[in-house]
């Protein structure tokens, strides 16, 4: 099948299953379908793609968060890339929410694999998984402050006392 | 064939301390004898995490051999070393386990910092990396670069050495030394 008419069958069962309001946008990137979608059903909708006997998307390839600053009131994101092996179908969902609000179900009641990866976006984004296992940070030390791929975060150290501004021409 | 070579050896011996010699006897300070032991039997620990710690192999290995140095055997227990070599990045989840080595090396302990990232954070002077590691424990000799040549890590080795031959027997036990040990919250 073709990534085009994987775009849209996939967006016509979600919508015959979903209802229309369920998908905010699809657009191809490139050669890759992706659904864009509401928030508080997204692990309904990975579900029903893992159970449905056309779509059968049962790896998670991945699960990942992004920042958007700008985006005021959706300015953080969750991706999910789910693949169907047998027939070598990839597409990728993804949710947008505002930065005071972010918590998600959590996708562990479908995959195993998402755990360590949810943990990994709750320690770099703060986004929280609700009714995750082991909500805790994952790669930085335990008693960082602050969450480092936000935007706002400062990329350099903040404690290093020989970096002089005026010999970097800051 | 053996006694030709023997008889051209050109192997230096350590140089003995300076003292008064005579027929029989030979009378110099106790901590010069003991520094001179300490120093040419050095039990270096190599904590190497990165690419410095490659360019460690090849300062051990026959080429350049620190072996020459007295510091021929490695040691791979904190309890027996004394000298820790770190080399390489250091991340601050990385850090409370240098700590913890340190802690368990007997004293007298020397520590050599080797690289631009474990001497400074190096390049990496980001929210996850530990920005020297002079932060969490004293450091003896810096060797700088990125990485260093095995030459410049040997003359860090012979400026550990020097530090060893004149330390003073007693500078473990003296208040200072304490004080600066509490300043990196060491016992």
């Amino acid at each position: 099948m073709e990534e085009q008419e994987l775009l849209t069958s996939v967006e016509t069962k979600l919508r015959e299953n979903f209802g229309p309001d369920l998908i905010v946008g699809t657009e191809m990137m490139r050669d890759f379908p992706v659904f864009t979608i509401k928030k508080d059903k997204i692990v309904d909708v990975i579900k029903f793609l893992y159970d449905d006997p056309e779509m059968e998307f049962r790896f998670l390839t991945d699960l990942c968060g992004i920042h958007f600053p700008d985006n005021k009131g959706q300015e953080l994101g969750v991706i999910y890339h789910l693949h169907n092996m047998p027939k070598n179908w990839r597409i990728r969902l993804r949710i947008f929410f505002g930065i005071e609000d972010a918590v998600v179900p959590t996708l562990t009641t479908v995959f195993s694999a998402a755990n360590w990866q949810e943990r990994e976006t709750y320690d770099f984004y703060g986004i929280v998984f609700k009714g995750h296992p082991n909500m805790k940070r994952i790669m930085n030390v335990d008693d960082m402050v602050g969450f480092p791929l936000r935007k706002e975060f400062p990329l350099e150290d903040q404690n290093r006392e020989d970096k002089n501004d005026s010999m970097f021409g800051r | 064939m053996a006694t030709e070579i023997l008889g051209k050896s050109n192997i230096e011996l350590a140089a003995s301390p300076p003292g008064i010699e005579g027929p029989g006897f030979f009378a110099t300070r106790l901590d010069k004898v003991i520094g001179l032991a300490r120093a040419n039997s050095i039990w270096p620990l190599p904590f190497a995490t990165s690419c410095c710690g490659i360019e460690f192999m090849a300062t051990m290995a026959a080429h350049y051999d620190m072996g020459r140095f007295g510091a021929e055997r490695l040691s791979f227990s904190p309890r027996q070393a004394d000298l820790l070599m770190v080399m390489g990045t250091i991340a601050k989840k990385m850090g409370p386990i240098l700590k913890q080595v340190y802690v368990q090396m007997a004293e007298p302990r020397w520590v050599l910092s080797m690289g631009a990232c474990a001497s400074s954070g190096g390049i990496f002077d980001t929210y996850s990396v530990l920005q020297g590691i002079d932060r969490i424990i004293p450091v003896d000799v810096y060797v700088p670069g990125c990485p260093p040549r095995p030459e410049q890590v040997l003359d860090g080795i012979v400026k550990v050495q020097e530090l060893i031959k004149n330390e003073s027997l007693r500078r473990r036990n003296q208040p200072e030394y304490k004080e600066m040990l509490a300043k990196y919250g060491i016992e």
